[in-house]
């Protein structure tokens, strides 16, 4: 074991596509951590989206021994955390479990909205920042400015920051010493109860849950019984060891200041939250670590399996989900036109599209999802406050007294000559102002108060594509605010659509009410009979498209040779019908649900 | 299964020049239509010593059957009279107007021949060369009057709806013509742009009426033909009373017929099988390939193109059980909206709803 004093707690914060996982992969290679044979892309994005997208979902925790320049070896931690706000909790906790924080800006792009936020946090841990400027090798570099960057609007020094290529290794030892030099060794002592902050935690088939912890004072051996604080259950220490890049290594003991895992035959992630304090049940500590909080999913949406008969294999795939995922909430919910379901929870947007395309991918299931939600506190008339996540259990309109949204605090970083089109996207998007900062002469930190359900709603890629690429965004909650709010209902041939209706401002009902039935006039096909679409607020139809009757469907010639041909022509028709979802008598296709959701796109 | 009387249909497979609407199998060249009548022949004998039936009808189709010369036709109708017994036959023949001049229809009438299709397409000239035709509007003309002084009155005329540049007033004029000859039946199609035509891979080059005005030409030329006494027996065929092609007919009813010739298909004794498109192979080793068959949903599909609709009667006739109630009940959810009419022993797609049959068909079967 080595002594405290040799081991470094460190986790690299970037922003996307500033070389964060490239960084980690030189790291594991110049510590020799990873043999040439195992050695592949982005090695700790471990899952096929996490290196596909380029961003990092679940923290991970390597150990790995580099020996410094000044002829000791040490044993370095590095934690990697997702950069995205969804999971901003998530990141706080993992930087609780260091002493330092390396910084990855991009020599050319500068800083974003991510890096800053993340950075943020790292500097209210406490953390020591080492800045890294990477990529140089790019003919757009310009490492001086970034430099002056950083100094200024994070305001630490950064003249002596390496300035390194992760892509083709330059100066990537530069960084190690930093590390051995600039962050402190951890604290803490192993002669106190023990204290275990949980930074992570994944379900293994074999193991049960494994739950990485940083030890900050005490220490855990097997045959422990240890407690989790918040969560009150406890269990048996049955494993302990240090996670290297490739695999698990077990132990005897975690100390005060190591970073490893421990699986007591957990069965359920949710048993060991992240930031929740493990102690032991004989000897506990005083009180937990600070900074624990349930996390709560922010964003709604129904999830439906394409095919009816699936609902069995989503249920599946779902509770399998949340045995690693703690933050994934569902529960059964049913609609008329999209059948049996689930109504699910997220921490954010991304945090939806991952566990969408998780359920698609690795479970391989067609699914079909409702429109995103957030959740909305409704003062009723009778003294009463209800929280609604789901427009289907919104009230009559003359119940309520007053509704209330989420807002956000929002930060958008751009260049300057977007300015004008963010601050139009933000008006549109009920944004108030608050206020601007130049980051440097070209750059721009645009702060406005946005309703969140306007963010949910494919303000992202509108951002994006308002900007060319070049803006990056981020968001916390600030509270409930009164507003008028109204659920639109979309009506086809007469009957409401429970999966397409929504939430809305008023100022706004009517132009998306218009969008969504011409969105909807295009994506039904013709059918037998005339099909009125209506968008209505409490009965009243504020937009009306009409699907005109079908005029033509006829195989004009049918002679001998053809018959066969034709029959299969005809059956496979039915085939496609099978497709659709059948309301009423109106058949809707599966993309037109999807399509409403993405009005904005064209 | 009953024991009906056959079909023979003869696919002819050359042609002049090929439509830039047709996806019919035929050849430009026509140097091997020698050895290509002997072919036939050949498989009309073979044929004869395998199928214990009586002839019916014969339909001469194509391709262009009227490149062939009086005498190749009579030596094979007269190759069909050798081997299989006849009763009475319906013998068809489709003829390019611009081709009827060059041939001894009397001669022909005599061996047999009692009926024509001839291939009009449209009375316009313009529109004629937008087809790709080689006949004229003055060649119709001139066809019609030359048939008919040759003793063939039964003539069914093809029309095409949906023509680029086409109004009302040709299918107007058309069906004018055909009422004032005294054309007994007549094949309205609407154009439909057959993968791997030159229209199809042209498809930008040329102003294709959309859906919905080839709807409103379809209706406008069903109301044309209603109010001069055709009767719209199939979703693409009209006829004066008794003259609807009993060749035809069996496609529709289930009826065996046999094909002869390169794509020709046949369904003798509830089999189905055809001969490949490749007219070489038809002449040096002519075999039939099968295919799989559904009679009863065939059945159906087929009778509802007609206006008699599905009988249990003929169904059971024809299978040997009733009707299944499914697919009453089936079609029971068009009937309140009134685009079919079901009884207790029929069901049928009514004339209006022709032209949404693939939904109701498909529903069906």
């Amino acid at each position: 074991m080595l002594s405290k004093e040799r081991i470094r707690n460190f986790s690299i914060i970037a922003h996307i596509d500033h070389g964060k996982s490239t960084l980690a992969d030189r790291i594991l290679e110049l510590t020799n951590s990873v043999s040439k044979r195992d050695m592949e892309s982005q090695i700790l994005d471990d899952m096929d989206l996490e290196r596909e997208r380029g961003i990092t979902i679940k923290s991970h925790a390597v150990s790995l021994f580099y020996n410094a320049d000044d002829g000791k070896e040490y044993l370095f931690n590095l934690i990697d955390t997702p950069g995205h706000v969804d999971f901003n909790y998530e990141v706080s906790r993992s930087l609780a479990a260091c002493e330092g924080a390396i910084l990855v800006v991009d020599a050319s792009q500068g800083i974003e909205a991510q890096t800053l936020a993340n950075t943020y946090l790292a500097l209210d841990a406490g953390l020591e920042i080492i800045p890294v400027i990477n990529k140089i090798d790019l003919p757009s570099a310009d490492p001086d400015r970034v430099c002056k960057e950083i100094e200024d609007v994070i305001g630490i020094p950064a003249e002596d920051a390496p300035r390194v290529s992760a892509k083709t290794g330059l100066n990537i030892k530069d960084v190690l010493e930093s590390i051995v030099k600039s962050v402190p060794p951890p604290k803490g002592s192993e002669n106190e109860p023990l204290q275990a902050l949980i930074f992570d935690s994944y379900y293994d088939a074999y193991k049960g849950v494994i739950v990485y912890v940083r030890i900050m004072n005490g220490k855990v051996k097997v045959g422990d019984k240890i407690k989790f604080m918040a969560g009150g259950e406890s269990f048996t220490v049955t494993e302990c060891g240090f996670s290297k890049a490739t695999n698990l290594e077990s132990c005897d003991e975690l100390t005060a200041g190591e970073v490893g895992y421990i699986s007591a035959s957990i069965k359920t992630v949710s048993s060991a939250k992240v930031g929740d304090t493990i102690t032991l049940a004989d000897n506990p500590a005083d009180k937990p670590l600070p900074g624990y909080r349930e996390v709560s999913p922010m964003v709604f949406c129904g999830i439906y399996p394409l095919d009816g008969s699936k609902y069995g294999d989503l249920k599946d795939a779902l509770e399998k989900l949340k045995l690693s995922d703690a933050s994934l909430s569902y529960e059964p919910e049913t609609s008329s036109a999209l059948g049996f379901g689930f109504r699910c929870g997220f921490l954010g947007l991304l945090h939806m599209e991952i566990i969408q395309e998780r359920l698609e991918r690795e479970y391989n299931l067609d699914l079909i999802t409702t429109a995103p939600s957030v959740i909305y506190e409704l003062k009723l008339t009778d003294g009463s406050t209800i929280f609604i996540d789901n427009p289907t259990n919104y009230p009559n309109a003359g119940t309520i007294q007053d509704a209330l949204e989420p807002m956000t605090n929002a930060h958008i970083y751009a260049p300057s000559k977007y300015i004008g089109a963010i601050m139009e996207l933000c008006q549109e998007r009920r944004g108030v102002y608050v206020d601007m900062k130049y980051i440097d002469t070209e750059r721009v930190d645009i702060h406005y108060k946005l309703p969140l359900n306007e963010i949910v709603y494919d303000f992202f890629d509108a951002l994006k594509s308002n900007t060319k690429g070049y803006a990056s965004f981020d968001y916390e909650l600030a509270g409930y605010e009164s507003s008028e709010l109204v659920k639109l209902d979309i009506m086809l041939n007469g009957e409401v659509v429970d999966a397409l209706s929504f939430i809305i401002h008023r100022d706004k009902a009517y132009q998306r009410a218009r969008k969504m039935a011409e969105k909807l006039k295009e994506k039904i096909p013709r059918q037998l009979f005339e099909i009125p679409i209506q968008a209505a607020i409490g009965g009243k139809v504020i937009a009306r498209e009409t699907v005109k009757a079908m005029r033509k469907d006829v195989l004009a010639k049918c002679y001998g040779g053809d018959i066969t041909r034709k029959k299969k022509l005809l059956e496979k028709q039915k085939e496609g019908k099978k497709r659709m979802r059948q309301l009423g008598s109106v058949e809707i296709p599966q993309d037109a649900f999807m399509s409403v959701l993405k009005l904005d796109e064209d | 299964m009953s024991k009906s009387n056959l079909g023979i249909y003869i696919h002819v497979p050359f042609c002049r020049g090929k439509c830039p609407y047709c996806d019919f199998y035929s050849l430009t060249d026509e140097s091997l239509k020698g050895k290509y009548v002997s072919a036939v022949c050949r498989e009309i004998e073979l044929w004869g010593k395998k199928i214990d039936k009586t002839v019916d009808t014969i339909y001469f189709g194509g391709g262009t059957p009227s490149l062939l010369s009086a005498d190749n036709i009579i030596q094979i109708l007269n190759t069909v009279i050798d081997n299989f017994k006849i009763s009475n036959p319906e013998i068809t023949m489709e003829i390019n107007p611009a081709d009827t001049e060059f041939l001894d229809f009397e001669k022909l009438r005599h061996f047999g021949l009692n009926r024509v299709s001839l291939g009009a397409q449209s009375m316009n000239n313009s529109q004629l060369k937008i087809l790709g035709r080689r006949h004229n509007a003055e060649d119709i003309k001139k066809s019609v009057n030359f048939l008919k002084s040759s003793g063939i009155n039964n003539i069914s005329l093809d029309i095409i709806l949906g023509v680029p540049e086409q109004k009302n007033e040709d299918i107007e004029e058309f069906v004018n013509f055909c009422l004032s000859n005294g054309i007994p039946h007549i094949s309205a199609y609407m154009l439909k742009i057959e993968e791997g035509t030159p229209y199809y891979f042209n498809k930008e080059n040329w102003k294709f009426c959309s859906d919905d005005e080839l709807a409103d030409f379809y209706i406008y030329a069903c109301e044309a033909l209603k109010k001069c006494g055709y009767s719209h027996y199939e979703i693409s065929n009209f006829a004066k009373g008794g003259f609807e092609s009993k060749h035809n007919l069996k496609y529709w009813d289930l009826d065996d017929y046999l094909g002869i010739g390169p794509s020709a298909h046949s369904l003798v004794g509830g089999k189905r099988f055809y001969y490949e498109k490749n007219l070489k192979k038809f002449i040096d080793n002519a075999r039939v390939e099968h295919e799989k068959t559904n009679l009863e949903k065939e059945f159906i599909m087929l009778a509802l193109r007609t206006k008699w609709g599905v009988t249990n009667t003929k169904f059971k006739q024809k299978m040997g059980y009733d009707l299944p109630k499914t697919y009453f009940e089936k079609a029971k959810k068009f009937e309140k909206h009134g685009l079919i009419e079901c009884s207790e022993n029929r069901i049928k797609i009514n004339e209006s709803s022709f032209l949404v049959s693939n939904v109701i068909i498909s529903e069906i079967i």
